[in-house]
């Protein structure tokens, strides 16, 4: 077995070395009921690299592979170009196979990426500061939540009708454990958000308002009010951005008045994974730091004076703190996190603005293409690289014919939400830079097609 | 062939802190410092290459950004350096033996590597048509299956992202069984040995936690259990092999015991690695348990993560386990059960963890490690991994105090303790020596019912030699340690930083970079 360094001469010398007569020797604490004399049954043996690369190399031939057809998929995860320097750095053995720092002067390398990634975020966030990553942005979204009632002392959230529903479904269950309260509703085809209706429902028992920036359909809506309202009564003002490059031509949650802003960091940097491993991106004002989960890192000195960076504040977690701890978490996403704050660094802000003009330009050309087909509307004033139609048929039909005609079409509303018919004429459409001249004439077509 | 003619030798330092002069540059030679990216990158550099948008007026709803991000840039080389240069202060198991207990670090596979990047696992989106995704849908079936067979459960929940998210899964599962009975309890029993996220996991899904106490020989003490069961104990959260790397050899009559009160019997299965394919959790009574796959099932740590967590469920709890899963018709097609269809396939789901389908890059990873060992090769993980443990268990049993050696074998780790250091010395000066010596410290500290313990878990991908030499190191540094070398103190000497203030960055807490002059201002 090729991962498995011992021989047979190892294991005997070793055996009579701790005074055991067989390897069931070292067994003996196992209940005899429980011990299985030979090997778990109608199992395979072992297998060669080249053998198992076949396996796995047939299922991954049974996909369609997003950047092998045109691909205009969102809602949450969304296919950029990443560097293939970043790949290269996340694959650097001294980064994929370190665990978590808990000896700070030979983890360096990952403590000191962690402190730089906490700052990008922070800046990308208009925040003060930010952790060291949670599971993925749905996660993030609840931790949050969470936060909020700890902060406040209040136990009832609103959570935007624009919020992905993904993310409002990990909320409640969780909020049926915990006792919270949550309200929440579904989007409607309009290019109007529900910032005034949210705005309305604030009263002195909201401990927070949670509004996604872009929100699912894609619109932008100004948050400040909503931060004003919020602050007035007592309540913090929670945003979630699921499409971070947005914010390199958007103005920041932050700066318009957000406490906390939470995220999905996947699309820079981590590529698309049917779904996961991503990386959820948690950011606040610094006077929350005592109440934020995760990890964090610090920036310290060491013994000689010179700086040096550490996992810091850990009495808020659940090894030093177990029941008391702000969270649970313990792994998180640092990998990820690698991948994100190395895309973003190549990026650079002059990148990163680049990459968002690119995006809202190619989103702007595809919306005005597609809303000229007849019988389909756009449903957006304002948007970023993703963008409601409201078709003159059901949307979910109509992506399973695209897919018959080799086309990845978006994401149709229906899928998102199967009970609610007033939304099964949507199709929610993500245009970034992959995206090319041919793959927008082969969707207008297709679309013209199933549309009619 | 005569390399050095001369017959020149070098000299060397008489002590560690003699190790030549200081250099301008504060590197020496292959040990090189690296600036923070934004004190060497600038706001208009960038290292991609981006066509100029097509210019049209923008349809921002009036909210276009109108000030700096302050995101400094490199160019491709500078980043590779940057990164590269970082990596290299960090140590790693490609480097060395990294006895971390409890964590199973383990070799990765580079093939594991190559297998989740092929595009039709690294390029496919979640939410594609399911006629799109069977292949990534059948990866997620065919690991679960293998996950059912080698833990004899019931049936299995994937979408957790960590151990930790899979402990609340296997939680709520619980407290939904028990609503589902009309019978809502309120505390959950956690062994005083327990992980950190056993106590902090049960607070989070809404239950008191109750600590119960270990015996002598560092198991469950059962009467103690026996005596707090009652009809308000929902859960037992047992670590088995336990966090002192024994197995509880009473774990039958634990569960019995705790079915017997009306309650479930949760397992962390951070461990599972010292028995894969030689026990079956479900022949123990367990009602649920994760499977950390960035442990047993070798998925790369990362640095902290991202990590895996599938939760194997007992018969009475698989009909409340969470969405979205998948399952396999007769026909072989796979479809995800989600909240639509729920109502005919899963109707008990106690809701939905995270956004997608969970960590798909973990799941091709473990399958393909699963495949390369096969059922007799997991079986041979286990047996390898716990003479390893004995091995260095017994090696050093004669120099480190050792609480539960007596006893009999242990598991997949070695505890020790630091019973015998001279006054001033303790676990933490042998760790950090350790690092001086090429190695990754075991943990420290933890459990905490072992007084200065040091949890020692070599795994079964190190060689009789690695094992060899870090016995060797570990004698060493154990004798020093009982003759009270005060030079302990100041290890680690080597490493790229000295012992780090850990107070001052908790009193004064610096979490982001800030420009000089902003820096001062803040103050």
């Amino acid at each position: 077995m090729r991962y498995l360094p011992l021989s047979d001469t190892d294991r005997s010398q070793m055996l009579q070395a701790v005074g055991a007569k067989s390897i069931d020797d070292l067994f003996v604490d196992v209940p005899k009921a429980a011990r299985l004399d030979g090997l778990v049954r109608g199992l395979p043996l072992h297998a060669s690299e080249l053998a198992v690369e076949r396996h796995m190399g047939a299922l991954s031939k049974a996909n369609m592979v997003a950047g092998e057809v045109p691909f205009f998929l969102g809602c949450g995860a969304y296919r950029h170009h990443v560097p293939a320097s970043v790949d290269h750095i996340i694959q650097r053995g001294e980064f994929l196979t370190s665990y978590t720092p808990y000896q700070p002067e030979i983890a360096q390398g990952t403590l000191q990426v962690l402190f730089e990634f906490q700052t990008q975020v922070a800046r990308l966030f208009g925040c003060d500061i930010a952790n060291a990553s949670m599971y993925d942005g749905s996660t993030a979204c609840w931790e949050a939540v969470l936060m909020a009632g700890r902060i406040t002392r209040r136990e009832k959230a609103i959570l935007s009708s624009g919020l992905h529903p993904h993310y409002v479904s990990v909320c409640n269950t969780m909020a049926k454990f915990t006792g919270d309260t949550l309200q929440s509703g579904e989007p409607t085809l309009s290019a109007e958000t529900d910032a005034e209706h949210l705005i309305a429902g604030i009263d002195e028992q909201t401990s927070a308002v949670v509004v996604q920036y872009p929100d699912i359909l894609g619109r932008i809506t100004d948050l400040t009010p909503i931060a004003e309202a919020a602050h007035a009564k007592g309540a913090l003002l929670i945003a979630v951005v699921t499409e971070p490059v947005a914010l390199g031509l958007i103005k920041s949650p932050g700066e318009m008045g957000a406490d906390v802003v939470v995220g999905e960091g996947q699309s820079i940097g981590v590529g698309l994974q049917f779904g996961g491993p991503y990386v959820g991106l948690f950011a606040c004002n610094e006077k929350f730091v005592r109440q934020m989960p995760g990890r964090l890192a610090g920036e310290t000195v060491d013994a000689e004076g010179k700086r040096g960076f550490v996992l810091t504040l850990s009495t808020r977690e659940q090894h030093i703190r177990r029941e008391k701890a702000t969270s649970n978490i313990c792994t998180s996403s640092v990998l990820c996190a690698l991948a994100f704050t190395a895309h973003l660094t190549l990026l650079g802000e002059k990148g990163l603005r680049r990459l968002a003009s690119l995006n809202h330009a190619r989103a702007c050309e595809v919306a005005d293409r597609l809303a000229a087909i007849p019988g389909v509307s756009l449903v957006n004033d304002g948007f970023f690289n993703e963008f409601t139609l409201e078709l003159p048929v059901e949307a979910r039909p109509a992506v399973h014919a695209m897919v018959e005609k080799g086309v990845l079409g978006g994401v149709s509303l229906g899928r998102l939400y199967p009970d609610s018919p007033a939304l099964a004429n949507g199709l929610v459409v993500a245009v970034t830079e992959t995206v090319t001249d041919e793959d927008i004439d082969v969707l207008e077509a297709a679309l013209k097609e199933v549309a009619k | 062939m005569t390399v050095n003619p001369s017959g020149w030798r070098p000299t060397a330092p008489t002590n560690a802190s003699d190790c030549g002069p200081e250099t301008v540059t504060g590197n020496r030679a292959l040990q090189l410092e690296e600036p923070l990216l934004f004190e060497g990158g600038r706001l208009d550099q960038t290292g991609v290459d981006l066509p100029d948008a097509k210019h049209s007026p923008a349809r921002l709803g009036g909210l276009e950004r109108n000030r700096d991000i302050g995101l400094p840039g490199l160019s491709e080389p500078e980043a590779v350096r940057h990164y590269t240069r970082l990596s290299r202060q960090n140590y790693a198991i490609d480097l060395g033996l990294f006895p971390l207990g409890s964590c199973t670090m383990k070799h990765n596979p580079r093939l594991n590597e190559k297998v989740a990047r092929m595009p039709g696992f690294a390029d496919v989106h979640p939410l594609q048509p399911q006629e799109t995704v069977q292949g990534a849908l059948r990866v997620i079936d065919e690991l679960a299956s293998w996950l059912l067979d080698l833990s004899g459960m019931h049936s299995v929940a994937m979408s957790p992202k960590a151990g930790a998210h899979g402990e609340l899964c296997g939680l709520l599962c619980i407290r939904s069984a028990l609503e589902a009975r009309g019978d809502p309890r309120e505390v959950v029993l956690v062994p005083e040995s327990a992980h950190g996220t056993n106590p902090a996991t049960a607070a989070f899904a809404g239950y008191r936690v109750e600590s119960i106490p270990a015996n002598k020989a560092g198991r469950v003490d059962l009467d103690a259990l026996r005596a707090r069961l009652g009809p308000d104990v929902a859960a037992v959260m047992i670590t088995n092999p336990n966090t002192c790397g024994l197995f509880e050899p009473e774990m039958i009559e634990i569960s019995e015991a705790v079915h017997a009160a009306g309650a479930f019997v949760y397992c962390d299965g951070a461990n599972f690695n010292a028995i894969v394919g030689r026990v079956r959790p479900g022949d123990l009574g367990i009602d649920a348990m994760h499977i950390n796959l960035h442990k047993t099932f070798s998925t790369p740590h990362g640095g902290g993560g991202p990590g895996s967590g599938p939760v194997v469920l007992s018969k009475a709890l698989a009909p409340f386990g969470p969405l979205p899963f998948v399952a396999k018709g007769a026909d072989g097609t796979c479809k995800l059960v989600e909240e639509e269809n729920s109502g005919e396939e899963h109707p008990n789901a106690f809701g939905r963890m995270t956004a997608f389908h969970g960590q798909m890059g973990m799941f091709t990873r473990a399958l393909t490690y699963i495949l390369s060992h096969g059922a007799d090769g997991l079986r041979q993980v286990a047996e390898d991994a716990v003479l390893n443990a004995n091995y260095v268990l017994r090696s050093l049993a004669d120099v480190l105090d050792a609480p539960f050696a007596s006893a009999g074998p242990c598991m997949h780790e070695a505890i020790f303790s630091d019973k015998g250091f001279a006054e001033g010395l303790g676990t933490i000066d042998l760790a950090k020596a350790l690092i001086d010596e090429g190695f990754h410290p075991m943990t420290m500290y933890f459990p905490l019912v072992v007084h200065g313990a040091m949890l020692v878990e070599p795994t079964e991908t190190e060689s009789k030699a690695a094992l060899d030499q870090f016995i060797a190191a570990m004698r060493s540094i154990a004798e020093r340690a009982k003759a009270g070398d005060e030079g302990l103190k100041s290890a680690p000497v080597y490493a790229p930083r000295r012992r780090l203030d850990e107070t001052l960055a908790a009193r004064k807490p610096v979490l982001v970079y800030r420009e000089p002059v902003q820096a001062k201002a803040a103050e």
